[in-house]
C-alpha cells in the first residue's frame, strides 16, 4: 500500500499556547486512519492545517511524495482533500443533487445543466453506494441523508482523501450503521479517509489505524487489530477510567407527575398523544427513542417553553401545566436543555453571564436589583475547576467555547440550582469521555441526594448506564416501560423502531 | 365618472413600473443576505439625475442610462459600507436615503437654481409606445398600450430576473449566498463579488425607476417626489417573497392603489384620506407576513448553529 499523506513534525502554535505539537501522521491509499481524542487535544487544528484553513508554525505536509502547502480550503480541495464539517455545509432551500454540484456546476452558454447535475449524482450514488435521493430537499432530508450529501458532495470534488469530522455525533443508531458501512466502500474503492472521532466502538468497528492525541502530542498510533477500546480510552484520557458510583435503593415518594399530556397542531396527528409517567426522588427515568418522535416536545410541555393542549403537569404535587418558564423553576426544576446554543445560551454573552442565567433573582446574587458579581464568580471559578471547562477567561464568549466545554458549563449552572428535579436532555451530546464521565457520575450524586431525573437521550448506553426505569417513546407516546434489570439495548432497539415488546 | 374603467387600469400599469423595478432591486439584494432599505433613496436620487441628465443632454436616453449610472454609484457606497465594512445595512440604507433627500435638494439649488421643484417645459419625457395591432383592441389597447418603454422594459426585466435566478450557474449561486453565506465560502463561490453584483443591479434598477417617476409620468422633479414609493417597493419584495413572478404581482396590488387613490379623489373624497390608500395596504400587508417572518427567524436560528 503507498503512502498517500503525511504530515511531519506538524506544529502550531497560538501565542503561548502549543495546539499541536510535533505531530507526524501518514495515511495511506484505502485505509481508514481514525484519530482520537478529547475535546481541546488538538484533532480539529490538525485538520484545519490539513484543509488549509490555518497555516502551521512549522512542520511540512507531503502529497504522494511531494511537499505542498495549502492557500485555503479550494487549495487543498484541488489537491484532492475533502472534509465533511460537523455542522453540515448545505443549502436548505437547494435539492441535494443542487447542492452536491454547487461550484462546479454542469452548464451550457451559462445555464445550469439540472439533468446532468441529477445524472452525475445518481452515477456517483451508484459507484459508492450511497443511497441520495437527487431531487429530495435538504431541509426535507434527514440527518444521515444530509451527512451523504455532504459526502457525495466531497466525492463530486474528486477528492481521494476524505476527512470525516466528528460524522456520528448527530446520527441515530441505525444511520451510524449505514454511515459505517458506506466508510468501508469508499476504502475499498480506494479512497482514504480520515475519521475525527471520540467515539471508541466505531473507531474498532470501522479503522485500519488509530492515532490519539492528548493535549497536542501523539500518545499513540496503533494498528487496530492490536489494540483494544481500553486501551485506546487510556490512552485518550491519560488515566483508567472510573467506575461508577454505586446506586444506593431509594424508595421516595412521588415527585414529577405527568397525566395525559398531549400537545397536538390543528388537523395534524398529535406530537404528543396522552403521555403519562412519574419520576420519584432517588430515581432516574430514562426517555428512549429515536429523536423526533416527541422528545423535544415533552421537554418544552414539562420545562413551561410550550403551551399543552390538554392533560397536566404536577411537580411535588402542584400544578404546574402551562405556567411560565420561571414559575416552574421556582417549583423545583432545573433544565439541562437538548440543544445548547438555541435553549441553553447565547452565544454572543460570556463565559460569566452563560452561568448566572437563572441566578440573577437568587438573594445570594442580588441585592435589591444590582447583581452581586464577586459571590457569584466564587461559585463560577468553583464549576470551572470541577469540571475542568477549558476557557481562556470568564469574559470569553460563550459561543467561542468547544461544544463539550459549553455543555459542561451549562451542567455544572443546572446541578448548581440543586433543585429536586432535573430534566437531562442529551446532557454529554458532543463532550468527551472525560466530561462524561464527570457528568455521570455527578447526576448519580444528585440521584442518590434523594433527587428525581427525567434522563432523555438518544444515546442507548447512556440510558443503560444511568436509568433506573426506562420508557421507549415512539410517535408521541409511551410504548413501553422496562425496569433496569430487565432493558438489554435489543428490547429497547425494537421498541423504539415501533415493534411490540415481544 | 366611473370609477372602474380601462383609464384606471391603464395608470396602474404606469404606477407598477417603478414599485417593480425597485422591488426587484430589493429581491435581488435580499436574495444575497442584504436587507436594503436604501431603496428609497437610491429611487430619488435616480429620479434626480435623469431631470438633470435630460436637462444638459436632451436626450432621454443618455437621461435614463446617466440615472441608472449614477443610483449605481449610490449603491457602490452602500455596497462597500455593508458588504466591504460590514456595516449594518439597515443603518447604511436609511444612511443612503437621508444623505439622495439631501443632496438632491441641495443639487436643485445649485444646479437649477429653484426651490422645491424644477421644471422645464422644453424637457421632454419618455415617449410614449403604442403597440401596433394591440393598441386597435378595444379596453385592452387602451390598457396595454401607449406606456413608456420603461414600463414595458419592467415587465420584461422581471422575467428575466426569473430565469437569471432559476436557471444559470450564476443566479445558483446568487441564490446560494443569500442562503447559507458560511457554506458558499466553504465550497470556495465569491461570495462577496456576487453580493457587489446584486447590489450594483440593484442600483441599476432603482436609478430606472426614478427614471419613470421624474420622466414617465410628470416631467419635473420635485422634493421627495419619492414619496415612500421606495418603502412600498420594499413592502412588494417581502409580500412577493424576493421571487420575481410573486414580485409583479404584488407591486401589481401598490401600483392599483396608487391609481385608485388618484382616482377616488374625482369622488369628492379628501385627497389626504385616498392618499393613504397604499400605505394601508402596506400596513395590512404586513399582517400577513408576520408569521412567515417569525418561522423563518426561528429556522434561522437553528441552522445557524
Amino acid at each position: 500500500m503507498s503512502i498517500r499523506l503525511e504530515m511531519r513534525k506538524m506544529t502550531k502554535q497560538y501565542g503561548d499556547f502549543l495546539a499541536n505539537e510535533d505531530i507526524s501522521f501518514t495515511l495511506n491509499a484505502g485505509e481508514v486512519h481514525a484519530i482520537v481524542g478529547e475535546n481541546g487535544a488538538g484533532k480539529t487544528t490538525l485538520m484545519r492545517m490539513l484543509y488549509g484553513m490555518e497555516p502551521p508554525t512549522s512542520g511540512q505536509i507531503y502529497l504522494d511524495g511531494e511537499p505542498v502547502s495549502f492557500d485555503g480550503p479550494n487549495d487543498a480541495i484541488s489537491h484532492g482533500i475533502g472534509m465533511v464539517h460537523q455542522h453540515f455545509m448545505l443549502f436548505s432551500d437547494f435539492t441535494a443533487a443542487e447542492n452536491v454540484v454547487i461550484g462546479h456546476e454542469p452548464k451550457k452558454a451559462g445555464f445550469f445543466r439540472r439533468k446532468d447535475a441529477i445524472d452525475t449524482v445518481n452515477k456517483l450514488a451508484g459507484q459508492y453506494q450511497i443511497q441520495v435521493r437527487p431531487n429530495v430537499k435538504v431541509a426535507d432530508a434527514s440527518v444521515g441523508e444530509q451527512q451523504r450529501i455532504e459526502i457525495l458532495k466531497v466525492l463530486y470534488q474528486g477528492a481521494n482523501i476524505i476527512i470525516l469530522d466528528e460524522p456520528t455525533a448527530v446520527l441515530t443508531p441505525i444511520e451510524v450503521k449505514g454511515l459505517l458501512k458506506n466508510i468501508k466502500n469508499l476504502a475499498e474503492q480506494g479512497k482514504s479517509v480520515i475519521l475525527i472521532t471520540h467515539k471508541l466502538r466505531e473507531v474498532m468497528e470501522v479503522a485500519d489505524r488509530v492515532t490519539v492525541l492528548r493535549n497536542g502530542k501523539v500518545t499513540g498510533s496503533v494498528n487496530k487489530e492490536e489494540t483494544t477500546a481500553d486501551e485506546l480510552a487510556k490512552l485518550m484520557v491519560g488515566r483508567e477510567l472510573q467506575t461508577i458510583s454505586d446506586r444506593i435503593q431509594l424508595n421516595g415518594n412521588s415527585l414529577l407527575e405527568v397525566n395525559e399530556l398531549t400537545i397536538k397542531e390543528k388537523q395534524e396527528k398529535p406530537l404528543l398523544d396522552r403521555i403519562s409517567l412519574s419520576v420519584r426522588r432517588g430515581e432516574i427515568v430514562g426517555i428512549a427513542g429515536v429523536s423526533g418522535n416527541g422528545q423535544s416536545e415533552l421537554l418544552q410541555a414539562i420545562s413551561g417553553l410550550r403551551k399543552v393542549n390538554g392533560g397536566k403537569v404536577l411537580i411535588d404535587g402542584k400544578d404546574v401545566t402551562n405556567q411560565s418558564v420561571a414559575d416552574i423553576r421556582l417549583a423545583g426544576l432545573s433544565h439541562i436543555p437538548e440543544d445548547r446554543y438555541l435553549w441553553g445560551a447565547a452565544k454572543q454573552a460570556t463565559v460569566e453571564e452563560t452561568g448566572l442565567m437563572g441566578y440573577q433573582n437568587k438573594p445570594d446574587y442580588n441585592n435589591k436589583s444590582i447583581l452581586l458579581k464577586k459571590q457569584f464568580r466564587s461559585l463560577l471559578s468553583s464549576w470551572i475547576k470541577k469540571f475542568e471547562i477549558k476557557t481562556t477567561s470568564i469574559n470569553e464568549q460563550a459561543g467561542n467555547l468547544s461544544g463539550g466545554n459549553l455543555q459542561k458549563l451549562i451542567v455544572s449552572r443546572e446541578l448548581g440550582q440543586e433543585t429536586p428535579l432535573l430534566l437531562a436532555a442529551e446532557p454529554t451530546r458532543g463532550v468527551d469521555i472525560g466530561a462524561m464521565e464527570y457528568i455521570h457520575e455527578a447526576l448519580l450524586q444528585k440521584r442518590n441526594n434523594g433527587d428525581g431525573i427525567l434522563l432523555i437521550s438518544s444515546e442507548l448506553t447512556e440510558i443503560l448506564t444511568l436509568s433506573d426505569r426506562i420508557l421507549v417513546i415512539y410517535e408521541g407516546k409511551i410504548v413501553g416501560e422496562l425496569t433496569r434489570e430487565e432493558a438489554t439495548e435489543e428490547k429497547i432497539s425494537i421498541l423504539m423502531a415501533g415493534g411490540s415488546k415481544q | 365618472m366611473e370609477w372602474f374603467d380601462a383609464a384606471l387600469l391603464s395608470s396602474t400599469i404606469r404606477m407598477v413600473a417603478p414599485i417593480l423595478l425597485a422591488a426587484l432591486g430589493g429581491a435581488i439584494c435580499a436574495r444575497v443576505g442584504i436587507f436594503n432599505v436604501g431603496l428609497e433613496g437610491l429611487i430619488l436620487i435616480g429620479a434626480f439625475s435623469a431631470i438633470v441628465g435630460n436637462y444638459f443632454t436632451g436626450s432621454v436616453f443618455l437621461a435614463v442610462c446617466f440615472a441608472a449610472g449614477v443610483s449605481m454609484i449610490f449603491s457602490l457606497l452602500f455596497g462597500y459600507l455593508s458588504i466591504h465594512l460590514q456595516a449594518n445595512a439597515i443603518v447604511v440604507g436609511l444612511g443612503i436615503n437621508f444623505l439622495a433627500l439631501g443632496l438632491t435638494t441641495f443639487g436643485l439649488r445649485a444646479i437649477f437654481d429653484v426651490k422645491g421643484a424644477f421644471y422645464d417645459k422644453d424637457m421632454t419625457g419618455l415617449p410614449k409606445i403604442d403597440i401596433p395591432l394591440v393598441k386597435d383592441i378595444p379596453f385592452l389597447g387602451e390598457v396595454l398600450s401607449g406606456h413608456s418603454a420603461l414600463v414595458y422594459l419592467s415587465f420584461i426585466l422581471a422575467i428575466l430576473l426569473f430565469f437569471f435566478l432559476y436557471r444559470t450557474v450564476m443566479g445558483f449561486r446568487v441564490l446560494a449566498v443569500g442562503m447559507n453565506k458560511v457554506a458558499a465560502n466553504s465550497i470556495g463561490l465569491k461570495t462577496n463579488s456576487l453580493q457587489y453584483l446584486a447590489v450594483l443591479m440593484c442600483g441599476i434598477l432603482c436609478g430606472m425607476a426614478g427614471a419613470q417617476l421624474s420622466l414617465g409620468q410628470v416631467t419635473m422633479f420635485t422634493e421627495g417626489m419619492t414619496a415612500g414609493r421606495g418603502f412600498i417597493a420594499l413592502v412588494a419584495t417581502m409580500l412577493g417573497q424576493s421571487h420575481p413572478i410573486g414580485i409583479i404581482g404584488s407591486s401589481f396590488l401598490f401600483g392599483l392603489m396608487d391609481a385608485l387613490s388618484v382616482r377616488l379623489q374625482g369622488f369628492s373624497m379628501p385627497t389626504q384620506f385616498t392618499a393613504m390608500l397604499p400605505y394601508v395596504i402596506t400596513i395590512i400587508a404586513m399582517f400577513f407576513l408576520k408569521d412567515r417572518g417569525a418561522a423563518s427567524q426561528m429556522s434561522e436560528q437553528q441552522s445557524s448553529r
